[in-house]
């Protein structure tokens, strides 16, 4: 053992990374150089950008008591110079209620999406770390709720409690009962998908001799599955998070279409459609707007969520 | 004889899985003493249960389908099998630290190594941001990390093997425990960066006065770290002894076979290494009798009826058969 000499300060500097070599990039650094190589998903996002800036930033240049302002006299106007989309059968400016619709309707989105993420994780997260008798009550209630079609639950659902939500004010504006109603349900009925992924990733990723590591220096279990486990399996639930932005919004359309969603005068993207199929023919502008605006976002969410699960694995080489 | 005070008692130690092909006997009813400042070695096959007997002292076994049956472990007079998990978390990582086998896996990918390492130091010592980082700082100069300000901000990734297993290091010697349980942790590593490893230990291990249970399979490593060697085999102690004792006088025929597949610079380079014949019993059957009776080449009657207790050989010295290897004869 004499001949191994101690490792002064000299004997491991060779160990040292050359100076030349190009610093190491990071998870994060890695993962938007690959998603900025992914051009479908450029596309996706820089539509979605513009999307939001037209939800959002419209509503400078139109007032919402403009969009909810019903005018017979004007009903079912082409689109003109003054009425650049056209009005509706209750004659509301067009443009104006696609504004305010899509504030909506990405708002329904997000916070579907994000009732379906805590839901979807927390389930998925205690099933697959417990494991066990958790793990099997878990589970068969996750497949209980997807047994059921989902738009008949949802339709069930936004039936029974619609009427019973009063409206509510934030930020100055009100939102119609309906909008709290839709966001839940579409929530409550798309976690079983995430919580099952999650779960999965639970069941390999404990296995981990990390895990093992950090159980031996004394971590407790909460640290192990937030610190440890949950940022091991954050690319799936990215991924699935962004992809159920877009099927909340196809959803809330859906129901929207069918009368049971959203009320009016609340615009959105869906309600706008109510009734539309009436004048498919004589009336195109009135389901034109809103489903082409519709078919562009979940497009361009779809593109970013493909281009998100492309850069985010690990086991991609492309750089 | 060693008059230091014992930091860690195991008593007869018996755990089990429980699967779906029926009861795994991993560990039947093992023993050992550790003192202060100590190192001792753990030596034996794959599956011999020496990792299962370090796991179930530190409270890692995962149950189900583990079931520790029996046994004791007493940490500083504390017996650590009777502990709450609650009590047992304080224990890990502050008192007891353990290094694993493969820094490849054993390391969290996302998290930075630095983060890693101050782990114990927020855990244990309520360390504030700032106390921490710069003693994760003085744990990486320790361990022979070069440039540790910046390096403790690199992932696992950009780290090779070694330099994994100094973090690795660094992290289980955070709250300066008394006691480092070392699995294999040279096994993944290539001969160089394993000397380098073992020297590091045992310098730390002298700085710090640290007692260290280093389990191996390969009696080379042992030679040179080691005070004392346990010797197991299908989960019990078969042989005990000082280091220089068991290279010198091995009186268990498990040992003499061991012994006789190293490969030994002053040993006549013409002689072919001896492999052990057979492999190593089926742990899923209690073991009748001495468990290495089928690969024993002194075997005779007794072996297979009954399983020899450890008998005391010689001075601090004790073997488990029921042959005299050194006359040639069965014991009376």
């Amino acid at each position: 053992m004499e001949s191994i000499a101690p490792p002064s300060k000299g004997s491991i500097a060779n160990l040292s990374p050359d100076v030349l070599e190009t610093p190491p990039l990071s998870l994060g650094q890695l993962t938007w150089r690959r998603f900025r190589r992914h051009k479908m998903a450029n596309f996706g996002a820089i539509m979605l950008i513009l999307l939001v800036l037209y939800a959002f930033g419209g509503a400078f240049v139109f007032s919402e008591a403009y969009a909810n302002k019903t005018e017979t006299g004007a009903r079912l106007q082409a689109p003109s110079r003054e009425h650049p989309f056209g009005t509706d059968t209750v004659g509301r400016d067009i443009l104006a209620r696609t504004i305010y619709g899509g504030q909506i309707s990405i708002l329904i989105g997000l916070t579907a999406m994000l009732v379906e993420l805590v839901i979807g994780v927390t389930v998925g997260a205690i099933s697959g770390f417990f494991g066990g008798l958790i793990d099997s009550l878990l589970m068969r209630i996750t497949e209980a709720v997807i047994v059921i079609p989902q738009i008949f639950l949802l339709l069930v659902m936004a039936k029974y409690f619609a009427a019973s939500i009063p409206n509510i004010t934030i930020l100055g504006r009100t939102f119609s009962g309906s909008v709290v109603v839709i966001i839940l349900v579409i929530g409550v009925t798309t976690w079983p998908y995430l919580a099952r992924i999650v779960r999965s990733q639970f069941l390999s990723i404990k296995e981990n001799d990390f895990i093992l590591a950090a159980r031996a220096t004394g971590t407790s279990t909460s640290e192990i599955i937030f610190r440890h486990i949950l940022p091991n399996s954050i690319a799936p639930i990215i991924v699935s998070g962004t992809l159920s932005v877009a099927s909340a919004i196809t959803l809330e359309a859906y129901i929207s279409f069918l009368g049971l969603g959203v009320r009016p005068p609340t615009a959105t993207w869906g309600n706008m459609l109510e009734g539309a199929y009436n004048y498919i023919e004589t009336a195109w502008w009135l389901w034109f707007f809103p489903g082409a605006l519709i078919a562009l976002i979940v497009l361009s969410i779809n593109f970013v969520g493909d281009g998100l699960r492309d850069a985010l694995d690990p086991h991609s080489r492309a750089i | 004889m060693n008059r230091r005070q014992v930091i860690l008692d195991l008593k007869d130690l018996r755990t089990r899985f429980h699967i779906a092909e029926g009861t795994v006997y991993a560990v039947n009813g093992v023993s050992l003493t550790l003192h202060e400042c100590e190192t001792i070695a753990i030596v034996g096959e794959s599956g011999c249960g020496k990792s299962v007997t370090m796991l179930s002292v530190m409270g890692l076994i995962p149950v189900p389908p583990g079931e520790i049956v029996s046994g004791q472990a007493f940490y500083r007079g504390r017996d650590l099998l009777a502990m709450s998990e609650a009590e047992m978390e304080h224990i890990r990582g502050k008192e007891l630290a353990m290094v694993f086998q493969d820094p490849m896996t054993a390391l969290n990918p996302v998290l930075t190594i630095g983060r890693q390492i101050s782990e114990p130091l927020r855990v244990h010592l309520n360390m504030d941001h700032a106390t921490a980082q710069q003693r994760v700082v003085e744990l990486l100069e320790q361990v022979g990390i070069p440039d540790p300000k910046n390096r403790m901000n690199d992932y696992p990734h950009q780290f090779s093997g070694g330099m994994r297993q100094r973090a690795m290091l660094a992290m289980a010697l955070a709250c300066a425990p008394s006691v480092l349980i070392a699995d294999e942790p040279t096994t993944a590593l290539d001969v160089t960066i394993q000397a380098q490893i073992i020297e590091l230990v045992t310098r730390l291990r002298d700085a710090l006065c640290m007692a260290v249970i280093w389990i191996t399979h390969d009696l080379g490593v042992v030679a040179g770290l080691a005070e004392r060697v346990i010797v197991m085999y299908a989960g019990l102690v078969v042989e005990e002894a000082s280091v220089d004792e068991l290279y010198d006088d091995p009186r268990h025929p498990y040992t003499l076979a061991l012994l006789a597949a190293l490969p030994r610079i002053d040993r006549r380079r013409d002689r072919r290494l001896k492999s052990i014949p057979g492999a190593p019993p089926n742990l899923l059957v209690m073991p009748h009798g001495c468990p290495f009776a089928p690969r024993c080449e002194f075997v005779f009657d007794r072996c297979r009826a009954e399983t020899p207790p450890l008998l005391p050989v010689a001075i601090e010295h004790r073997a488990r058969c029921w042959y005299d290897v050194v006359n040639g004869k069965p014991f009376e």
